[in-house]
């Protein structure tokens, strides 16, 4: 059981003694040029010191966090591999990377498309980022709402950088991937008449965010997975992909495989490829804890990289507002933005409020840091500090009952420790979220610049801009998930003919590493983090 | 110096910290985890555990990312367990009764011994919605195990073979599809959009200039 501080109860006592006032009086919003001070200030995507240039390949000259730098532009694993490409173990029509709900999505769609679809996964189908997303996805399906208003919400909300032709298909295809969702049987919240209970995310303008309780993600993911494994779609789990294989004419074409367990090397052959291998969490930037999966490890990035697709904001990092900072078993496990949604509000150490609600996450946590970091008002932590978040009042504002049937996941996480959420509030700090970049896609999904290779989901570069809203990264994985799986298997239909394997790009790679002067080890892409105890 | 409490993975005995859970006192102890090892957060249901604490009977169950450690904690994962998974049709499907005789007939031989329920990590009434799956009632069996995370412990500990997991999502699925209230404004949305009605708008938000688009956003009117 959590035993609070007492320096963290004194505090949690100022916070009950200013919740009637704070209910009565919401906290301002902020002006554009507000968020703009905080975001430079302490927002951590501007801390130069923690960017490096890259040396090589496709996005030379750009900067990135030194951790993904280290990969990009890290040794392949193949020279210590045995493989034969004139051999493949698999020849499909569409291969997808990565198990999660971009990947199951398309591949469930390339299926209906008539197309021969194979998963690998470097873990379980299921275990991804998709399963843990909590609060809910967005879609303008209300009549006081449009696709348009969806638009502007999330342009704004991602500083005006989103890829248009992206945004405009995430919004206007929205309403449909809800659609395909609940005829897929997904549980949505919804009132006696149908209607679906909606809710505001940080920066929406309309109630949008459709949600199935606080299990959103796992409703929507476990459906995807059972909807795999009826179709009969091949799922090679606890199998990586270590490299993109391509044709003698330079379009993708397969994947070099290594199984996790047993190290065992296989080659798939694959007339078009989705990477689907989602974020990057585990890789810790600027040592932020995360609320990612275990495999998040940026893995289709480095994968795009080395066959030379070109990134697109990766620079950029989401640092999710709340993640859980007491107790320190669960320190950085997402705190959902539903539990804002519904009404707690952030307090500082004395229990007075510093920032409205429902800004941006960037502009959130920003302000989050700034309280702790800037003006010393953080509470004190087992790992570091962090703020309240103060959820007795979803039941004042939501009545007896609230928290219960709508964040279930939460109540139960901290109830594990002792701690009820109805009756006390809760202590969270920045947790590393989601990755804002990645690689660079058309409209059809497909990169730039590398053809027949496609990419879904969280890799994908550009539909969010350099922030992204709540809601919308469940909703980019099913639109632009099946966008993938429609593109990659009608393109197989108007016929590919593959021409002979080969991984002579990632060998150009490797030259060009040694060109410039690049004589680091490090393996990549990554697969796992290590969490082994390193003073043994 | 922090405390440390002994635990033993598979029989073998580990010193590690008490604040640890079950998951990072294995990595603690030197295991790189590959199986038993998913979201770190309890939504994925990879790190099934059982443990017994020395000296007593009771078995337990956990998600060994959520559970954290004791002295004298005997800790075996449960990293797979093999569920039966029928295949199904969900366009042609229907929510009846018969489905669940078809699918999963060994539902109607579970004996009441509430092992399944005993076991669950999420404290789910798991032999509740096993009965309600039996009677049909797809609604309550979809409430009751909503928030299952497929673990399989429950299977593990059934006498009767159920696969419970399986049976609970094919209700989830047959509620979610079938049972629940059809959402018009969903529906007509998604036709507007298919009838072009929502072009113009769209693209005469895209067409304005960065400057307008600024304005527009930061004077946009906030639902209540």
């Amino acid at each position: 059981m959590y035993q609070y501080t007492q320096e963290q109860l004194d505090s949690m006592k100022k916070v009950e003694a200013s919740r009637k006032e704070r209910l009565e009086n919401l906290h301002a919003r902020m002006t554009a040029d507000e968020k703009t001070a905080v975001l430079k200030e302490f927002h951590p995507d501007y801390i130069e010191g923690a960017y490096e240039t890259l040396k090589i390949g496709p996005n030379k000259g750009e900067k990135v966090l030194h951790e993904l730098a280290d990969l990009l532009q890290g040794k392949s694993r193949i020279d210590s591999l045995k493989y034969d490409l004139t051999k493949p173990d698999y020849d499909v029509d569409v291969l997808v990377i990565g198990g999660g709900g971009a990947g199951s999505s398309a591949a469930v769609t390339a299926h209906a498309n008539g197309a021969n679809v194979m998963i690998v996964t470097k873990l379980r189908i299921g275990d991804a980022n998709s399963m843990m997303a909590e609060g809910g996805i967005q879609a303008a399906d209300k009549p006081n709402d449009s696709p348009a208003r969806h638009y502007l919400d999330a342009f704004g909300g991602g500083h005006f950088a989103a890829k248009p032709c992206l945004l405009e298909k995430l919004v206007k295809e929205a309403p449909d991937a809800i659609r395909w969702l609940n005829e897929l049987g997904v549980m949505f919240d919804k009132a006696e008449d149908g209607t679906m209970i909606t809710t505001h995310g940080g920066g929406t303008s309309r109630k949008r965010m459709h949600a199935c309780k606080d299990y959103s993600g796992a409703e929507i993911m476990r459906t995807l997975r059972d909807e795999v494994l009826n179709r009969g779609i091949p799922v090679v789990d606890f199998t990586a992909a270590v490299e993109i294989i391509k044709d003698e004419n330079g379009k993708a074409a397969g994947a070099l495989l290594v199984n996790m367990e047993t190290g065992e090397v296989l080659v798939a052959k694959a007339k078009t490829v989705i990477i689907a291998t989602g974020g990057a969490g585990r890789l810790h930037y600027q040592g932020f804890p995360t609320s990612n999966h275990y495999g998040a490890t940026a893995d289709g990035l480095v994968l795009a990289y080395r066959a030379g697709a070109k990134l697109l904001y990766a620079d950029t990092l989401q640092y999710h507002p709340t993640g859980a900072a007491e107790p320190t078993q669960i320190y950085g496990a997402l705190v959902t933005e539903k539990v804002r949604s519904l009404g707690a509000q952030l307090v500082n150490k004395d229990g007075k409020p510093f920032v409205y609600s429902l800004e941006t996450r960037d502009v959130t946590a920003s302000t989050i840091i700034r309280e702790c970091k800037g003006r010393g008002n953080g509470v004190k932590t087992t790992d570091g500090e962090g703020v309240w978040l103060d959820t007795p009042m979803i039941e004042i504002i939501g009545g007896e009952g609230t928290i219960e049937k709508r964040i279930p996941a939460m109540m139960r996480m901290f109830g594990k420790y002792g701690i009820d959420i109805r009756k006390e509030p809760i202590l969270i700090y920045p947790t590393l979220h989601y990755q804002n970049g990645g690689i660079d896609i058309n409209a059809d999904g497909e990169t730039t610049n590398v053809e027949n290779l496609f990419v879904a989901g969280e890799a994908v570069g550009g539909i969010h801009g350099r922030n992204r809203l709540m809601g919308n990264s469940l909703l980019d994985i099913i639109v632009f998930g099946r966008n993938a799986g429609k593109y990659a298997s009608a393109k197989v239909k108007e016929g590919i003919t593959v021409g002979k394997l080969t991984l002579d790009h990632v060998k150009a790679f490797e030259q060009e590493r040694k060109d410039a002067g690049i004589t680091s080890d490090i393996l990549s892409p990554k697969l796992l983090p290590d969490y082994t105890r390193k003073d043994m | 110096m922090e405390k440390m409490v002994n635990v033993y993975f598979f029989g073998k005995k580990y010193e590690v910290p008490e604040s640890l859970t079950i998951m990072k006192a294995m990595e603690y102890a030197g295991y790189k985890l590959i199986r038993g090892c998913g979201c770190r957060n309890g939504f994925c249901g990879a790190c099934a555990t059982l443990y017994r604490i020395k000296g007593q009977t009771e078995l337990r169950t956990c998600l060994a990312c959520q559970q954290q450690v004791e002295e004298g904690m005997y800790v075996a994962t449960l990293p797979f367990f093999p569920l039966v998974k029928q295949v199904y049709d969900i366009e042609k499907v229907k929510p009846t009764e018969q489905i669940m005789m078809q699918l999963y007939p060994e539902i109607y031989s579970c004996i009441g011994c509430n092992a399944c329920t005993k076991a669950c990590p999420q404290s789910l009434k798991t032999m509740q919605y096993i009965a309600y799956a039996q009677r049909g009632e797809y609604d309550k069996c979809a409430e009751e195990s909503f928030d299952c995370v497929m673990c399989g412990i429950c299977s593990s500990r059934c006498p009767a073979g159920i696969s419970h997991p399986q049976v609970a999502i094919l209700a989830r699925r047959l509620y979610g599809k079938y049972i629940a209230p059809k959402s018009e404004h969903l529906y007509e949305r998604v036709a507007e959009i298919n009838e072009g009605k929502h072009d113009e708008s769209m693209s005469e938000i895209m067409n304005k200039s960065l400057e307008e688009q600024k304005a527009l956003y930061n004077s946009r009117d906030i639902e209540k």
